[in-house]
């Protein structure tokens, strides 16, 4: 017993940040830099673009992935979600003349509300039921987008005038007009979304998440609010989207719904699960996967249809191999591989290991 | 106080808990039966997981039943599961603060979860992943989450199952002083008798849904109808 409580003093236990903790801080700061000040500098406007998709679309992975991954929810509607972000950003943008900042937050705000709606039915469903459930209301909203279009700066409530000839483009922050300055504008916003993700998961909402997802009856005996706790899973995933679909509609200029197929919820779901869902950094892999992966086949002269085969076979190996996906897998390979290359370079003889 | 009354509860026709009726005083109370007697039924009424078809719990001059099932937790509720529902994804430390912090909250967040650690006696670093402990220590991680935060009523259920006797006596040590660590009323269900006569001053006995006796522990391992209740009539 004595032993336990040395062990459990509390300067040991405020001793949080272990060496394998700071070296991955140190990484995650270099590469952000990269991302932040180099890539701009590097790359062609065509490839800015593209990160600036990637940069947009980690944030929907993230959503989607805190909802598959850390409360065991899994939603095909993120797509439909995203559209509702972009619609509402757009038509913020076009009405009024609120620093961009403003917009993102009413937008993502705006999104929590339906995103909540939308999560209702996860009250009551799990698995392939509320997987179904979402597909069906995602369905619906990409129908009633498609009937009411996307503002173009029109008048009235919709904002979309179909006999414009020239159609304004949505807006961007003054300070991030150019692509680069833009996609720089996105990383920053992408950053604030994955510290707001990485605090809820590191406090009460995640273990109460971690609970949920592992047993309800567990959850329920902890005194944990099953029903809030999901809801609040949603209303933060649909917040984050909503953000995302603001950045989308500055990125993009402008807006069409057929730019929101149903059917990319699916695709969005399998990237997610081929970078990750226990790790932020698998949605970084998986808006990668999503955004920049077809963007590099295009600019080939390769098909991007050979993506839905590629993404196909990625989840089948993902949910054999290593259901972590790849942003655990990668770095443990890489780690094995590197052990093995140095094991090989000192071996002497083929004689060690002998009885 | 624990005061059932009436208690019935059914699964389509199967009447798993018949009319019972009992008082639960005060320290560690032992129920037992064979299996199919009802016991986690019992258990699984009083954290609101199942709704009885009649009858009344008063807890402490509370009405349980008329509850949410997660508020029964901050009233002061607890329970360990059958089957061990330590939280794998979070660490020691974060299992015990997860309950908590949804409880009444005696004192700081920080010396209360490390207090319920060691008095479980739990021989693992606070921090440590709870994927990485054993079954004896998982359980262990289990009653930890039991005492922290000012219980009123602990539910234990079977958790000495599968355990090998040295865990188990520590285990049984551990149960013992729930009620004066605590202050709370401790309910153990399990088989192994040793057990329940190591820590339970009281039991009481189901078969098949009905209340066959109560008092004294051992008087009541004694009873003929006990007797016949598990070894069955000649």
């Amino acid at each position: 017993m004595r032993a336990t409580l040395e062990r459990a003093s509390p300067a040991r236990i405020a001793r949080r940040s272990t060496r394998p903790q700071l070296i991955k801080a140190s990484i995650t700061t270099v590469l952000l830099l990269f991302a932040f000040f180099a890539l701009p500098e590097l790359l062609s406007l065509y490839y800015i673009d593209t990160m600036t998709q990637v940069v947009v679309y980690s944030m929907v992975t993230l959503a989607l992935g805190l909802l598959v991954g850390r409360v065991g929810l899994v939603s095909l509607g993120q797509v439909a979600v995203l559209a509702i972000g972009a619609w509402s950003a757009a038509r913020l943008l076009f009405a009024t003349t609120q620093p961009y900042p403003l917009i993102l937050l009413e937008a993502g705000l705006i999104t929590m509300v339906a995103g909540v709606v939308i999560g209702l039915p996860a009250l009551r469903l799990r698995g392939l039921y509320l997987a179904l459930i979402t597909l069906m209301l995602a369905g619906g909203i990409t129908v009633v987008l498609a009937t009411v279009n996307f503002p173009n700066g029109g008048h009235g409530f919709l904002g979309y005038n179909g006999s414009l000839l020239h159609i304004p483009p949505i807006r961007r922050p003054s300070i991030a007009a150019s692509d680069p300055a833009y996609y720089r504008f996105s990383v920053i916003i992408a950053i604030l979304m994955f510290v707001l993700v990485l605090v809820h998961i590191k406090t009460k909402p995640g273990r109460a998440w971690a609970a949920i997802r592992q047993s309800e009856p567990a959850a329920l005996a902890a005194g944990i609010n099953v029903w809030f706790y999901k809801l609040w899973a949603f209303a933060l995933a649909s917040f984050i989207t909503g953000v995302a679909g603001g950045v989308l509609a500055g990125a993009v200029h402008y807006l069409y719904s057929i730019g929101f197929p149903t059917q990319d919820s699916i695709t969005l779901l399998a990237v997610t699960l081929m970078g990750g869902v226990f790790s932020l950094w698998g949605a970084v892999v998986a808006g990668f996967l999503y955004q920049f992966l077809p963007a590099l086949l295009n600019n080939w002269g390769v098909s991007a249809d050979w993506l839905i085969i590629l993404f196909g076979l990625g989840v089948l190996q993902v949910l054999t191999t290593a259901p972590a996906g790849l942003a655990d897998q990668v770095p443990r390979d890489l780690a094995r591989l590197g052990r093995f290359l140095r094991g090989k370079g000192r071996r002497p003889s083929p004689t060690r290991g002998a009885p | 106080m624990i005061e059932v009354s009436g208690l019935t509860v059914r699964f389509g026709g199967v009447t798993s808990l018949d009319d019972m009726s009992l008082t639960f005083e005060q320290g560690t109370c032992g129920l037992i039966g064979p299996n199919g007697a009802g016991k986690t039924t019992f258990f699984n009424v009083l954290s609101g997981f199942v709704r009885p078809a009649a009858g009344s719990v008063r807890a402490f001059g509370v009405d349980l039943l008329s509850m949410a099932h997660f508020r029964r937790a901050r009233w002061g509720l607890r329970r360990t599961f059958q089957t061990e529902q330590a939280i794998e994804e979070l660490s020691v430390f974060d299992n015990v603060a997860m309950v908590h912090e949804h409880s009444r909250q005696g004192g700081s967040r920080h010396g209360d979860v490390l207090d319920a650690i060691a008095f479980a006696g739990l021989d693992a670093d606070p921090e440590a992943s709870v994927r990485t402990l054993g079954a004896g220590q998982r359980r262990l991680v289990e009653v930890a989450r039991a005492v922290v935060g000012r219980p009123r009523l602990v539910l234990l259920d079977e958790p000495a199952a599968g355990l090998p006797d040295e865990e188990t006596s520590h285990l049984a040590e551990v149960i013992r002083r729930i009620p004066e660590h605590t202050g709370a009323l401790a309910i153990l269900v399990d088989h192994d008798m040793s057990l329940v006569s190591a820590c339970c001053t009281t039991t009481a006995v189901l078969d098949f849904g009905k209340l066959i006796a109560s008092g004294p522990t051992a008087a009541v391992l004694r009873d003929d109808a006990v007797i016949r209740a598990y070894l069955g009539v000649a």
